[in-house]
């Protein structure tokens, strides 16, 4: 079979189709807040603007690779390259639909964990390579935030996995055909959903490049292609956690028989998708101590309270206690 | 605690509510080059020069606009016809410097100088940009269609002597004492 779980050619369209989706989501998001804000978004560029990303990707691709001479240059050039890399790692373990997929790992859930750990090194080496002050400051909270919540975003995920018994996300996703885990799993969903924004460091947690306080954060003096892949690599984050929220807590392929399971599973990632893009249209950006508080004294017990319950309520259904 | 779970999620999730509904709202946005803006009469926009109800130019030459201009880009010259009527021997705008901000219009005495809702004014070569007063003179009296002022000022031109302006007595000799 050619196409079943890690052949080659799956392998390719599985890329193809990633990287292809991430950068139209630079149109889906500017005219979907475009909508949201009453205007109308890029429409001009062939129809209903669709060509727009072409355009962009003729500019970022003409644009002068430019390394600034007081950078440093190894790190400078590696930054990019990292955040592409892992987050395009991170979907090999993701289910699209049975039989559909890169690796069928048993250690999924910690290898998409520890891959979005890795993604941290990409802002650090990137703002402190650029030797500039805002990109230094933005390195500084890109660190501590992606640190932070990275904590409790791998806690909130245990209770799935204790209900499933499987760091397998194909096994998380058959274990939820009676039920999806989002109704017992409610505030592990709500932590995980929350530092999955900040992890992809999207709105309303986009700390680390606030515009309006440090020019663009950790890419301050990037641009051209290496600029670009840092932009995809945000929008490949955010397709990443809306498939790992589907996954994870909203069953996957599963749905009902009228429609395949990737169609369901593609309905459910546009739906959170969308949802991102909603809350960057809606929600102001908090303060850098607020995110901080709100992590460690809030979310964190929080996550463990659930995992917590989640525990003994796993262990008196088997009759431990 | 019931003010932080308010604070953190009641009120985030009213306020994406409240933003999912604009969805539904009218776009604001005018596709300008295929749709044309409905511009407000009172767009400061390109300027002209009117002329009275009885076609002759309102601009008295007094200076006055280009005493106001913050940018210097009004130049005019002073000359008089035989009637004794004062008119701009030539009247520039250099539209490169102007930035529409109206001081022209509001410091005009008589109503000549006029901002109009035209804002169309993209040249390619630069001195097409700067605009004689063959270029701003219009055929008709712009916002104020009953104001001609030489009707209503002192002066005495041909054709009208002292006194005889509207709302004007005649001139009283001072060296009389009849009543």
């Amino acid at each position: 079979m050619v196409w079943e779980v890690g052949s080659p050619l799956s392998i390719g369209a599985i890329l193809f189709t990633v990287i292809i989706v991430a950068a139209m989501l630079i149109w889906v998001e500017r005219r979907l807040l475009g909508l949201w804000q009453e205007r109308l978004g890029p429409n001009r560029v062939g129809p209903f603007g669709l060509l727009q990303v072409v355009a962009d990707m003729i500019k970022i691709f003409a644009k002068e690779d430019w390394v600034p001479p007081f950078a440093d240059k190894f790190s400078f050039v590696l930054a990019p390259p990292i955040i592409m890399f892992v987050i395009l790692m991170s979907f090999t373990v993701i289910p699209f639909a049975p039989g559909v997929g890169v690796i069928d790992s048993d250690v999924g859930v910690l290898f998409v964990l520890a891959m979005a750990s890795l993604g941290a090194y990409s802002v650090m080496l990137g703002g402190l390579a650029s030797n500039n002050k805002y990109a230094l400051l933005g390195s500084l909270r890109a660190a501590a935030q992606m640190v932070s919540y990275e904590v409790f975003m791998g806690i909130s995920l245990l209770g799935v996995v204790a209900l499933t018994g499987s760091f397998n996300l194909r096994d998380i996703v058959i274990a939820q055909t009676d039920g999806w885990f989002i109704i017992p799993q409610f505030i592990g969903f709500l932590i995980f959903m929350i530092a999955g924004i900040a992890e992809s460091h999207r709105l309303p947690f986009d700390i680390p490049e606030a515009e309006q306080e440090i020019v663009a954060g950790y890419h301050t003096e990037y641009s051209g292609m290496k600029f670009g892949m840092f932009f995809v690599g945000e929008y490949l984050g955010v397709l990443l956690i809306s498939s790992l929220l589907v996954v994870l807590f909203f069953g996957g392929w599963l749905g009902p028989a009228f429609l395949p399971p990737i169609v369901w599973f593609v309905l459910k990632t546009s739906f959170f998708i969308a949802f991102f893009i909603l809350l960057r249209a809606a929600i102001p950006r908090p303060r850098y101590d607020q995110l901080m508080t709100y992590g460690w004294l809030f979310l964190l017990p929080l996550s463990l309270l659930n995992l917590m319950i989640t525990g003994a309520f796993v262990l008196w259904q088997e009759g431990g206690m | 605690m019931l003010r932080l779970i308010k604070d953190t999620l009641i009120s985030q999730v009213v306020t994406l509510w409240r933003v999912f509904v604009h969805a539904f709202d009218k776009t604001d946005t005018v596709e300008y080059p295929d749709v044309q803006p409905q511009m407000a009469a009172r767009w400061r926009g390109r300027i002209i020069l009117s002329r009275d109800p009885d076609g002759e130019e309102r601009c008295v030459a007094c200076n006055l606009c280009a005493v106001a201009c913050p940018v210097d880009c009004i130049a005019l010259q002073k000359a008089e016809d035989d009637e004794g009527r004062w008119y701009p021997e030539f009247f520039r705008i250099n539209f490169s410097r102007c930035i529409m901000c109206g001081f022209c219009e509001e410091a005009c005495p008589t109503n000549a100088i006029q901002l109009t809702p035209d804002f169309e004014m993209a040249e390619y070569v630069r001195q097409d940009m700067v605009w004689e007063k063959e270029d701003l003179l219009i055929n008709g009296t712009g916002k104020y269609h009953d104001y001609n002022f030489y009707r209503v000022a002192g002066k005495k031109i041909g054709g009208k002597d002292k006194g005889e302006a509207r709302n004007e007595a005649p001139p009283v000799d001072v060296r009389s004492l009849l009543p």
